[in-house]
């Protein structure tokens, strides 16, 4: 099997780098990439839409559909993690655990009918809870926020400076996984609950799409934003630059949700205890 | 001989990528752990990441973002002084659709785990004729 691959690696590896002879150096300006289409969008970008991001302009207002579609295959793949893996029903467990929240003592209870201890002195933990570092806990208080402003930046200065939906979601996204590892899941989960977080990834694809009907509504083509022109009392370009706008911010708003699911689903096997 | 330094300086990151997607590809076809079978795909895919982000460069050109500001007179933009701005955009949407691949590949390797107790493959299809 492994001598029937490489050959395979190999034949193919050999295949392709035949391939390359045909390409034009690397870097040269005159290359056959560089002469199609996109001298188009470096040229007319910015009186077409006034983004200076000509990636931007191009993701989210020529290359419209494409970037529709990838929001909702993101969608689309948090909501397989969620199917595949989510148990709703739970286990009663073998022995609850409770922890004493002023000593941090832990009380096992292996017996069900030993009833609840008071609420307000015991917290009920899942047996796998390990006690989290002060160090971690104290550090991630401090990097959390600043990495949250940052990824609101991203996405709402992604016309001038690199960024965007896509990563401005993904640096978002990051800061409440930092939180789940520093904490743990449950407290994660507490501050965005998987309701949330599953209307907001779905909200973020409708907010794209509606954007998009909203031009249509308005009698131009769907994902035409200077229809908006309007509706915004701009001029059709500067409608064009703000559509690009709420559009990256369904973007973000997706890819966050969808990475925060995609992380609960899989670093607890779907049931959203309190370890790993 | 010099002929020859042009060609391999001009084409040598395009082998380098090669090399790395048929690492990938071997690992995809050879590997018996799934675990390892994911992580090749990533490799795979890193490999054509960067392969197009490669494609886009120009030398003497500047990363596709105008120069503008307040009250600055626009001159022509000229193509040429700007890389190529659309293998950017198409690798950008791909970097977050390899994220929820793999998101996927790694939950149905959970499944897999719960259902046999292994990732092997060959131990998987020996449970599977078992049964």
């Amino acid at each position: 099997m492994r001598i029937i691959a490489l050959v395979l690696v190999l034949l193919c590896g050999g295949l392709l780098i035949a391939g390359t002879v045909e390409f034009a150096p690397w870097g040269s300006p005159h290359a056959r990439q560089q002469v199609y289409l996109s001298p188009y969008f470096i040229e007319h970008s910015m009186e077409d839409t006034s983004v200076p991001n000509i990636v931007t302009a191009v993701l989210a207002d020529y290359r419209g559909y494409d970037t529709m579609y990838e929001t909702a295959v993101i969608f689309t793949a948090g909501m397989a993690c969620f199917f595949l893996l989510r148990c709703l029903k739970r286990m009663e467990p073998q022995e609850r655990v409770y922890r004493h929240l002023v000593t941090g003592m832990v009380l096992h209870v292996k017996k069900p009918s030993v009833p609840k201890p008071p609420e307000g002195l015991f917290e009920e933990i899942d047996p796998l809870w390990t006690p989290y570092d002060i160090i971690i806990k104290t550090l991630g208080r401090f990097l959390i926020p600043p990495i949250q402003v940052f990824g609101l930046y991203v996405i709402a200065h992604g016309h001038h400076s690199p960024g965007g939906g896509f990563q401005g979601g993904v640096i978002l996204g990051a800061s409440v996984i930092l939180l789940a590892l520093c904490y743990d899941l449950r407290s994660e989960v507490e501050r965005l609950r998987e309701s949330l977080s599953g209307i907001c990834s779905a909200a973020g694809v409708f907010i794209y799409a509606g954007v998009g009907a909203l031009c249509l509504a308005l009698g131009s083509n769907f994902l035409d934003y200077s229809a908006l022109a309007p509706i915004l009392r701009v001029d059709p370009v500067a409608a064009r630059s703000l559509g690009i706008f709420f559009v990256e911010v369904g973007v973000g708003l997706a890819v966050m949700a969808t990475m925060v699911a995609i992380y609960n689903n899989l670093a607890s096997a779907g049931l959203y205890d309190q370890g790993l | 001989m010099d002929q020859l330094m042009a060609v391999i300086a001009g084409k040598y990151n395009y082998w380098v990528y090669i090399t790395l997607m048929m690492i990938g590809l071997y690992g995809m076809i050879a590997k018996n752990n799934l675990v390892k079978k994911i992580i090749g795909m990533s490799i795979f895919q890193t490999a054509i990441i960067l392969f197009y982000v490669s494609l886009g460069f120009k030398h003497g050109a500047t990363i596709p973002i105008l120069r503008h500001g307040h009250g600055a007179t626009q001159a022509a933009v000229r193509a040429v002084d700007y890389i190529n701005p659309l293998p950017h955009v198409l690798m950008l949407t791909a970097i977050v659709v390899g994220v929820g691949t793999l998101g996927v590949a790694l939950a149905l390797a959970i499944l897999i785990y719960k259902r046999y107790q292994t990732l092997e493959e060959d131990e998987i299809l020996e449970k599977t004729l078992e049964e």
